[in-house]
């Protein structure tokens, strides 16, 4: 679409193919370095996929595929089995998506559907200061006000009502030996989900200001409220860019080390209790790298490689659906 | 008898107060307690790192060297990591931007709608959603490995994570430029390089030092990247960032955040509060080029 609109001389058929041929020097190779740096973008993609693994093949084939799936995490014994890093990553993300995303969409939502420009930007201001604030301070601050404070009026509370209760006593009761930990997945879901608040919240609202305005309007004109507008007309416009916004959290969830790091508590265990201390990929690699060495480090290179590849496969589907969802609306 | 008429026009067409329409006013209120919620804890994290922060620092806390992790906070500094923070980020700013640029060119000058140009745009994305701990861990296998820990790895790694918001942001710059200035360049015979350097990038600059800086605010809190590259610990400030390991605000932060000694803690806020303010200033300059960017545009 925009080919045919741009002034391009290079593009033009018949008598301009001469002037083609005729591109000063310096014009080819401005486009060169262009190009180039274009494709280092792929070039780092690739390198890093090589580079992480060919380091951590001494893990791969020290513990081969069964030796790697295993939960035993003990590097003075030389065995290095991932799934307990693997399950704690996946709960605390799963934690932060779950918390995050109502309150995304609503503030989305607000956004676009209730506020003017006038109120909405200094409120758009506000959450990308949420996006500033550097990661280890979220963690500082996890670790030092939040975690102690959460343990004794929340924690301690909600373990001790639900205590013995079927499901909710497995979730949310005390773990082993009775006690509710400070440090713990749950937290670490916490200070993970307002992390990712703000580019789900973006991305959302990018989604929903895609809807057309005709359709608002016609459903305001069937007499809906903006609350039926929103179910009957926003939510099954956007539903596919929302699902899309939801991954790319999750996937932000998933590779983000230090605030994890310093609230989950670096303890690995597999257990359905959420108040319980636990470990997940990023925070064992950046906890463990400094002391490791020959297999150790090959397999905390190895996990690296692991969570680069679920990051990217979470990503990949994330933005297909985005560019997908956006593509259709365009073509309504 | 004008009061009458008017009386008479005023006929109330809404929906009489109904379930429906309470549930669309109790749907508002909840989005609206949807921003509360994230605002507070937001604001308890700045008033926290203000108030323990603000403690901390005096002239002499920010010009120190790093002491001991016992010793109180009244004793050194936390200089060598604002040192290493700057430059870091200044080094990686300088290697990242320019090949950002030039590759947001390609996309938007150059590339057309073609398949590469599109797979570029593609992994641009996919790149930013990449952890940051994955561009440490790779400078380490490709970098460290071989020459040792360096300020330079550290902004090679920074480097690798800002890349993909550069390119994005600036192609979205590069997009608002109106082709009409393109095609008055071309009918007066410029080459496209020419174009390119003299007409679109100056039209699109303040959008794209705006990008630029909201980038590097993200990147100079980050840590992850830091641990595999810079290794951190250092106590004097090493200027040389070239060789040598170096320290960081964050890299302080993080090994002083478990620490159970208050004056290594007291350091870790008043490290925090810096970073922030070095973040949100260059969060303010971003925003203001952007609202002159509004105003030109208008």
């Amino acid at each position: 679409m925009g080919r045919s609109q741009r002034a391009d001389p290079a593009g033009l058929a018949g008598s301009a193919r001469a002037l083609t041929q005729q591109r000063p020097l310096g014009d080819r190779i401005f486009q060169a370095l262009a190009l180039a740096a274009g494709l280092l973008v792929l070039a780092i993609l690739v390198l890093i996929a090589v580079a992480t693994t060919s380091q951590s093949t001494s893990w791969f084939s020290h513990e081969g595929i069964t030796g790697i799936f295993t939960t035993t995490w003990d590097p003075a014994h030389n065995k290095f089995g991932v799934l307990t890093f693997l399950y704690g990553t996946v709960v605390t993300a799963v934690i932060a998506v779950i918390l995050s995303v109502p309150v995304s969409v609503a503030i989305a939502l607000l956004l676009t559907e209730v506020l003017s420009y006038r109120w909405a930007r200094p409120i758009v201001y506000v959450i990308d200061l949420l996006a500033v604030v550097p990661s280890v301070v979220w963690g500082l601050w996890g670790l030092i006000v939040f975690a102690p404070w959460a343990q004794r009026t929340i924690y301690a509370p909600v373990a001790g009502a639900v205590k013995g209760v079927p499901i909710l006593g497995n979730l949310f009761g005390p773990g082993t030996g009775g006690v509710v930990s400070g440090p713990s997945f749950f937290t670490a879901g916490v200070i993970l989900a307002f992390m990712i608040t703000p580019i789900v919240t973006s991305l959302s609202r990018e989604v929903i200001a895609t809807v057309p305005v005709i359709d608002r309007e016609g459903a305001y004109a069937l007499g809906a409220t903006r609350w039926e507008m929103i179910r009957g007309v926003v939510f099954p416009h956007s539903q596919g860019g929302i699902v899309g916004a939801v991954l790319l959290g999750l996937g932000r969830a998933m590779g983000e080390t230090i605030a994890a790091a310093l609230v989950i508590g670096s303890i690995p265990a597999i257990t359905s209790h959420l108040f319980s201390t636990g470990y997940n990929m990023p925070a064992v690699i950046v906890n463990q790298f400094g002391e490791s060495s020959g297999v150790f480090r090959s397999a905390l290179l190895g996990i690296g490689v692991l969570l680069f590849v679920l990051t990217i496969i979470v990503n990949l589907i994330a933005r297909g659906i985005v560019a997908r969802s956006m593509a259709r609306q365009r073509g309504a | 008898m004008a009061t009458a008429v008017t009386k008479q026009q005023q006929v109330d067409l809404r929906e009489p107060r109904s379930w429906r329409s309470a549930k669309s006013r109790i749907m508002t209120v909840l989005m609206v307690i949807a921003f509360v919620v994230v605002i507070i804890p937001l604001g308890f994290v700045l008033y926290t790192v203000v108030s323990k922060g603000a403690s901390a620092i005096t002239g002499r806390f920010l010009t120190g060297d790093i002491p001991f992790n016992v010793a109180p906070v009244t004793v050194g500094g936390i200089w060598p990591a604002i040192v290493g923070t700057l430059l870091i980020t200044a080094l990686c700013t300088v290697i990242a931007v320019p090949i950002g640029i030039l590759a947001a060119i390609y996309v938007n000058e150059y590339g057309g709608n073609r398949l590469l140009t599109r797979i570029i745009r593609f992994m641009a994305d996919v790149m930013t959603g990449v952890p940051s701990i994955i561009m440490g861990l790779f400078i380490f296998s490709i970098w460290v490995i071989h020459f040792g820990f360096s300020g330079l790895a550290g902004a090679l790694a920074l480097g690798c994570l800002m890349l993909p918001i550069v390119i994005r942001s600036t192609e979205e710059m590069l997009k608002l430029v109106p082709d009409v200035l393109r095609e008055a360049s071309y009918a007066l015979g410029a080459s496209k390089a020419r174009v390119t350097a003299t007409v679109v990038l100056p039209a699109a600059m303040s959008g794209i030092t705006s990008g630029v800086l909201l980038a590097v605010a993200r990147v100079s809190g980050e840590t992850a990247p830091l641990v595999f590259t810079i290794l951190g610990g250092t106590t004097t400030p090493n200027y040389n960032v070239f060789t040598g390991a170096n320290n960081a605000l964050s890299m302080l932060i993080f090994q002083n955040a478990e620490s159970p000694y208050t004056g290594a803690q007291g350091r870790a806020w008043g490290a925090a509060l810096t970073l922030i303010v070095i973040a949100l200033i260059t969060l303010v300059v971003a925003r203001l080029v952007t609202s002159r960017v509004a105003r030109l545009s208008q």
